[in-house]
């Protein structure tokens, strides 16, 4: 993995006279030299608008903004590229989700399933379309391990649940929920589906065929390709059936002066011109993870987290939230450190090179579910090893010595 | 680890604030009450004033947040103790200027509050100190309209 530090640039610099540590990868990952090549390329040679054009430039901007659909098609194993819709990332992927799917098949007394570890994108959408339609929000409730239960899942779900929601990867707790039995059990109610893998996409592999879910939303920009671009899959039967939430141009078949028809699948989600560098970011960041495997991202992430854990843990004070088992947990770890709020923690840290996350993590309710108003949040990704780890463990020591011992 | 950046952030006087908060609490009867939070961090805020004659006789303030947010309150509900509204407003905007690193006049004897200077070096925490005033200000200006 020393090989794939070298490819970020990024990382080979000093902050505030230390080496940079980036730990801070579930918020946004680091672009590879070869993502920024492509996208630098694509400006420097092929920009041009896509879907309209007759001249060379036109086609090679679309040849790349389609070639890198079919390879999200291919990341995902989905059926076929009619399904792979572009967004602006998850947020925008599970928007469309409430407000199309959502608006349309969802009424009065149905119930919509989440859990209390959803990011506020996995739950803001829904709350506001139970309120619109008079309908129920439900929370999976968590084991104290912050894990969620079949149990629960089967407990929760009923013949009135239209839609079930639900994060593949924790960003907070870092638990990775099991996907594919949840989404069984809401089919056999008669739900759908809808997965944020926003935390999942970029360190391990996801196959929504093998999973059976109905959608699911992911960002580029926390798996190596650039912001502003993220994807959502539906099944083509259900997507079929749902309006566009967009109107305007690329979107369009025939306009009339009172009414109007839509391109087919995906383009009729697609209003306005698309984010195309970012598309075709995205796609040659998918090669890159592909080249590497997620397999053997997922298992470096693992064992990274196994170390850090039996370091952390050997700090009095320190708690860790969630799973204790490391191989049931993604690339990341919240914690508190006793006698050191959060955003002091991320300061000292900050004054060392090492970039954390403290605050709430935009998921409000889990921080009251863990009775704490913020966290401190170490999460990896393949270009961290675990020379970053202990850089991590000798700054939170001295953190903890210096608001407990010098004051 | 150097703490020298450090130390001008966390001051001494800071971090007594912050373990032993003044003015800590709740204003029982008339008092005007603020809740204010930053929504990005999750700190928060809950500050009593109780305001006669357009001065503004006592504060007290509660919450949760970092040693800088939770420092700032307990100086500022010092600082603005027997001011008049107009002088508490002005203290805000000095505090504010304080924040940006600007020139502010040095009319007002600000106290512990002078500590607080290192922060405009830390951009991510400006915003950690300046909420305790932002709740002051909000509710002096409704008192005063």
């Amino acid at each position: 993995m020393n090989e794939i530090r070298k490819q970020f640039p990024i990382l080979d610099q000093e902050v505030n006279g230390h080496p940079l540590v980036y730990l801070d990868s579930a918020a946004t990952s680091q672009k590879p030299k070869q993502v920024l090549d492509v996208i630098r390329k694509y400006y420097d040679l092929d920009n041009s608008n896509v879907h309209r054009g007759v001249h060379t430039l036109g086609n090679r901007a679309t040849d790349s903004y389609e070639g890198a659909r079919e390879k999200i098609r291919k990341f995902i194993n989905a059926s076929s590229t009619e399904e792979i819709i572009y967004t602006r990332g998850t947020t925008t992927s599970i928007n469309t989700v409430a407000s199309g799917f959502g608006r349309q098949n969802v009424s009065e007394g149905d119930e919509i399933v989440i859990s209390y570890m959803e990011h506020h994108s996995n739950l803001i959408p829904w709350q506001q379309l139970a309120k619109e339609k008079g309908a129920v929000l439900k929370y999976f409730d968590l084991e104290e391990d912050g894990t969620i239960t079949l149990d629960t899942v089967r407990a929760t779900i009923t013949d009135k649940t239209k839609i079930v929601a639900i994060t593949m990867a924790s960003n907070v707790l870092g638990t990775i929920n099991p996907i594919k039995e949840i989404a069984q059990i809401a089919h056999e109610h008669g739900a759908i589906i809808v997965v944020d893998a926003a935390q999942a996409a970029p360190h391990m592999p996801i196959d929504v065929q093998d999973l059976d879910v109905d959608f699911l939303g992911f960002s580029g920009h926390k798996m190596c390709g650039p912001t502003g671009i993220g994807v959502l899959y539906g099944k083509k039967a259900i997507l079929e059936n749902m309006e566009p939430i967009e109107f305007g141009g690329e979107m369009i078949d025939f306009v009339e002066l009172f009414d109007s028809t839509w391109k087919e699948l995906p383009w009729k989600f697609e209003g306005g011109t698309p984010n195309i560098a970012g598309a075709i970011g995205l796609g040659a960041a998918i090669d890159f993870l592909t080249e590497i495997g997620l397999e053997k991202i997922a298992q470096h992430e693992h064992n990274l987290v196994e170390y850090a854990m039996s370091e952390m843990e050997k700090i009095e004070g320190l708690t860790i939230y969630g799973p204790k088992d490391p191989m049931k947990r993604c690339g990341l770890i919240t914690f508190n450190l006793e006698g050191v709020h959060p955003h002091d923690l991320a300061t000292v840290l900050d004054m060392n090179g090492i970039a954390i996350r403290a605050g709430h993590h935009c998921a409000q309710p889990l921080m009251k579910w863990l009775k704490v108003s913020a966290t401190a949040r170490a999460s990896f990704y393949m270009y961290n090893s675990k020379e970053d780890i202990d850089v991590l463990v000798k700054g939170l020591r001295q953190a903890k010595e210096y608001f407990n011992d010098v004051y | 680890m150097s703490t020298n950046n450090l130390d001008q952030l966390y001051r001494s006087v800071i971090m007594d604030h912050y373990k032993k908060p003044r003015n800590k609490g709740s204003l029982e009867e008339n008092s005007v009450t603020i809740d204010m939070n930053n929504p990005t961090c999750g700190d928060r805020i809950h500050l009593t004033l109780k305001i006669n004659d357009g001065i503004v006789e006592d504060a007290k303030f509660d919450g949760e947040g970092c040693s800088i947010s939770m420092s700032s309150a307990s100086m500022m509900t010092e600082v603005i103790k027997g001011k008049k509204l107009e002088e508490a407003l002005e203290l805000a905007d000095i505090f504010s200027k304080m924040m940006l690193g600007e020139e502010y006049t040095d009319k007002y004897d600000l106290g512990d509050v002078e500590a607080l200077q290192g922060v405009s070096k830390f951009p991510a925490r400006i915003k950690c100190a300046t909420l305790a005033w932002k709740a002051m200000e909000k509710g002096v200006k409704n008192e005063s309209n």
